[in-house]
């Protein structure tokens, strides 16, 4: 059960300038704490978060340990075409999880 | 027996004031050496100094990104609270200021922090297409200690910023779940 939150306007005026977010749920561990057993933890992050637009990629972040849990990211786009803006993450353990939400530019 | 050196202890110079003699007869020390004290309080700190030091790993992962290129002040802006209470938690947003067009644009955005056990944070790749270089995400961290953000322009330039915080409850003590 992945949960994903992404908040993007729903109209755009074309090369009009929007702030894209995402949020997804997911642990982060570090693999530096250790557990109520004593032992270590083993790390589990995501490494890669990735978008793109009709399927060109308009960024790339790979993120570390120093990352906070249920990562969180802002940025902004250029609205150029109608079509589907495409949130990726992947991660240790085989985590990938795909989004999208369409973007209607007149 | 002759060879053991011994310390010449601070004599102390003409009769107690009334507040050392009140430290006196709560059993504190009254009159306390300065230069014992400094050497005393050097020695308790720089222990705890080294033994998180990673200053110099944070360099040496910028000196990966940034190779022999200077690193300019300006352009980039890091806001992040200078006082955090939780450091599992704490909102970042590095902007930068470019046109963002074909010709000159932030390719890329590093953040590296001191102290957390690695030096990374995140490593952004953007481009024109990005309209604005502003990327905001929440971080963790370990302790009180310096953050820094490196732009890379299309043109091959670095600019950076950085940014002191304090922290009262750190990232990664224990788990709460």
């Amino acid at each position: 059960m992945t949960q994903v939150l992404i908040n993007a306007p729903k109209t755009a005026k074309k090369g009009e300038v929007i702030e894209l977010k995402a949020l997804i749920l997911h642990p982060m561990e570090t693999g530096f704490r250790p557990g109520t057993n004593g032992r270590i933890i083993p790390r589990n992050i995501i490494e890669r978060f990735t978008a793109s637009w009709n399927g060109n990629e308009i960024l790339r972040m790979d993120l570390s340990p120093a990352i906070a849990a249920n990562p969180f990211v802002s940025f902004f786009a250029v609205a150029t075409e109608s079509g589907k803006i495409t949130f990726r993450w992947t991660g240790d353990e085989g985590f990938a999880v795909e989004e999208s939400v369409a973007i209607d530019v007149a | 027996m002759k060879d053991i050196p011994v310390i010449p202890r601070a004599k102390p110079e003409g009769p107690l004031r009334p507040h050392e003699r009140s430290l006196a007869a709560l059993g504190m020390t009254p009159r306390v050496n300065r230069r014992a004290f400094i050497a005393g309080a050097l020695v308790s700190v720089l222990p705890l100094a080294t033994a998180r030091a990673t200053p110099e790993a944070m360099a040496a992962a910028i000196k990966e990104v940034v190779g022999d290129n200077a690193i300019r002040e300006g352009r980039v802006t890091l806001d992040l609270p200078p006082l955090i209470e939780n450091g599992n938690a704490v909102p970042l947003t590095v902007s930068v200021e470019s046109p963002m067009s074909e010709a000159d644009h932030v390719k890329a955005i590093h953040v590296f922090n001191e102290k957390n056990p690695q030096p990374h944070v995140f490593d952004a790749r953007l481009g024109p297409r990005n309209g604005k270089a502003v990327i905001a995400t929440r971080i963790k961290l370990g302790d009180s200690q310096k953050i820094v953000a490196i732009a890379e322009t299309s043109k091959g330039e670095f600019f950076s910023a950085s940014a002191d915080v304090i922290v009262t409850l750190a990232a990664c003590l224990e788990d709460l779940t």
